[in-house]
């Protein structure tokens, strides 16, 4: 079995892995959270309703103010937060708020991410090597099926921690810069 | 990054624990965009309402205030506070939201920082210059700098802005580069706004349009040169719907005297936007007749608009809260004036130094019931169905007479 590479202009953090929640829309933690319950809250959001809490969010854009510098670093600090964030394009407000809150950011493709990758894939993310793989669910996992209409916390999902790689199966078949 | 020495000893802890701190932020940062090295800047503008801090920043700051070995280097202002103090009964907040606050202006003073309060420091405590670079944050701060002083900003979100003002530079990337500051994205306006809300909800369309953070608009056809308000309106909706952080106006603002400056001849015109688009915007907020709040701010409001504000409220009585937030620059003269008198006869508040949607909105809701809410803002009507709110949009005027009869015309 062979995973999907992309690899992306911008990236800071730690490696992660776990399962994704993807939507061609923005993100903002001001505008499009409740970040008490974890959940999109915005109406009209692509997500609106589900748990961001332990996903990788795989979305179109960084949106609105400035307030997410410091709310990551808030929701970091009450285990609230996602487990990584990737983006077609950023800005400076998701990268210092990422910097400051240890938030695993991946950002710039050549491709739109979000139209290469499945809602409720897994992946994994190495900021040294800038790279997003697709890679199978790990075997011992309960696989959650994503409703985009879901208001139910999502199953766990490994990664976030140390040394919280997922193991992946077969060479990586195709590179993307 | 390339350090010069000074930035080197920073990060070496030579200037203490707090530059080094903040410098190893921003290094990350820079290098994250690529980054060649620091630019000196003038001024920074913090946004730190407790909201957004929580308890985890207020404690970073408290972290970096009890170290004692950093003040800021350079001018450094504060965005609104999440609370007015003499009015937070009226806002149904919780006393630990108000103890939140003074720990973090207790922490932010130790630091060396000017307790300003204000999202309109362009109109009330010091414009950039063209040229000027500067690190401010607050999105409507940055684009009205960027676009109508010429002044060269990223979007400093408080940790970077603190971090610029305690080391005097920021990375050098984004707009503070001339190639940065070239139009991306060519709009062509074929009718002119005159109410703020207008104003707002056109910025609103060009900031979706635009989409990202590196767009750059270039927009001609504009009949006449708006008032510094009806740009702070335009603007800060821009950012807001769009993450906008520079536009140009062609034969208006000081980098687009002729179309050609910015290199928006090279463009095709990629969108016409007409009344109709503005109207289309309002009308997708305009889903109740009933209103529970009327609420000016975001931005805060300057003399002029609660000027305008105090006339409309002559002779009224409300049936609804009707609240006006200004910033503690503008307040006296609003008081001196006889303008707060004028609108609180009529059953209105004026308030100072907060902004409504950084002051724990969700809880305001909850605490006083407020859900539809109408304003003359379309920058907090982006931002607050989030929490919760059915925010309207309609004019001042429209406003007024909503809080007097309890329904939106």
């Amino acid at each position: 079995m062979s995973d999907t590479i992309f690899t992306a202009r911008h990236a800071m953090g730690r490696p992660v892995a776990g399962q994704a929640l993807v939507a061609a829309d923005g993100f903002s933690a001001r505008y499009d959270l409740d970040r008490l319950q974890g959940v999109f809250s915005r109406p009209g959001h692509k997500l609106a309703g589900q748990s961001y809490l332990d996903r990788i969010l795989i979305l179109d854009t960084a949106k609105g103010g400035v307030a997410t510098a410091w709310m990551l670093h808030e929701m970091q600090s009450r285990h609230m937060a996602p487990l990584a964030i990737v983006l077609n394009s950023v800005n400076t407000i998701l990268a210092q708020g990422a910097a400051l809150g240890d938030v695993t950011l991946l950002a710039g493709f050549d491709v739109d991410i979000t139209a290469q990758i499945a809602h409720g894939a897994w992946v994994d993310i190495d900021p040294a090597t800038r790279t997003l793989r697709v890679v199978q669910p790990p075997a011992s996992s309960t696989l959650s099926t994503l409703s985009s209409s879901s208001t139910s916390p999502l199953l766990p999902v490994h990664g976030g921690g140390e040394g919280g790689v997922s193991k992946v199966h077969g060479p990586a078949s195709r590179a993307r810069r | 990054m390339r350090l010069n020495d000074e930035e080197a000893a920073m990060l070496a802890g030579e200037a203490g624990t707090v530059a080094r701190t903040v410098i190893e932020h921003q290094i990350k940062v820079g290098d994250f965009f690529g980054a060649q090295d620091f630019v000196p800047v003038s001024q920074a503008h913090i946004m730190a309402d407790t909201e957004s801090l929580g308890q985890a920043g207020v404690m970073w700051l408290e972290r970096l205030a009890d170290a004692g070995d950093g003040r800021v280097r350079i001018p450094t202002i504060t965005d609104p506070r999440g609370t007015d103090f003499e009015k937070a009964s009226l806002l149904g907040q919780a006393e630990w939201m108000l103890e939140l606050e003074r720990r973090a202006i207790d922490a932010f003073t130790r630091l060396g920082v000017s307790m300003t309060d204000t999202c309109i420091n362009y109109q009330t405590v010091l414009a950039a210059t063209r040229g000027e670079h500067v690190a401010f944050g607050d999105t409507g701060v940055v684009i009205y700098s960027n676009s109508v002083s010429g002044a060269r900003s990223n979007f400093e979100g408080g940790p970077s802005a603190l971090a610029a003002g305690l080391t005097g530079r920021t990375p050098r990337y984004g707009f503070h580069l001339d190639a940065q500051r070239r139009a991306t994205l060519r709009l062509r306006v074929d009718w002119t706004p005159r109410s703020l809300n207008d104003w707002g909800a056109l910025g609103g369309v060009i900031g979706r349009l635009a989409g990202n953070y590196w767009q750059v608009p270039v927009i001609e056809g504009l009949e006449a040169a708006p008032t510094s308000d009806q740009l702070k309106h335009f603007g800060a909706a821009m950012a807001s719907f769009g993450s906008v952080a520079l536009f140009h106006l062609v034969g208006i603002t000081p980098e687009a005297v002729r179309l050609s400056d910015v290199g928006g001849d090279a463009l095709p015109v990629a969108h016409r936007i007409g009344q109709a688009e503005v109207r289309g915007l309002q009308q997708s907020y305009a889903v109740e007749k009933e209103i529970d709040v009327v609420v000016f701010s975001a931005p805060q409001l300057s003399l002029f608009e609660l000027r305008q504000l105090a006339g409309l409220c002559e002779g009224r009585q409300f049936k609804r809260p009707l609240l006006a937030i200004t910033s503690p620059q503008v307040k006296p003269d609003c008081d001196r004036f006889g303008y707060t008198a004028a609108i609180e006869r009529a059953g209105g508040t004026v308030m100072s130094g907060m902004c409504f949607y950084q002051s724990y909105a969700r809880e305001i809701r909850e605490a006083k019931g407020w859900t539809r809410l109408a304003t003359n803002s379309a920058k907090m009507v982006n931002i607050l169905g989030g929490y919760g709110y059915v925010p309207m949009l309609a004019s001042m005027e429209q406003c007024v007479d909503a809080a007097e009869t309890g329904e939106l015309a």
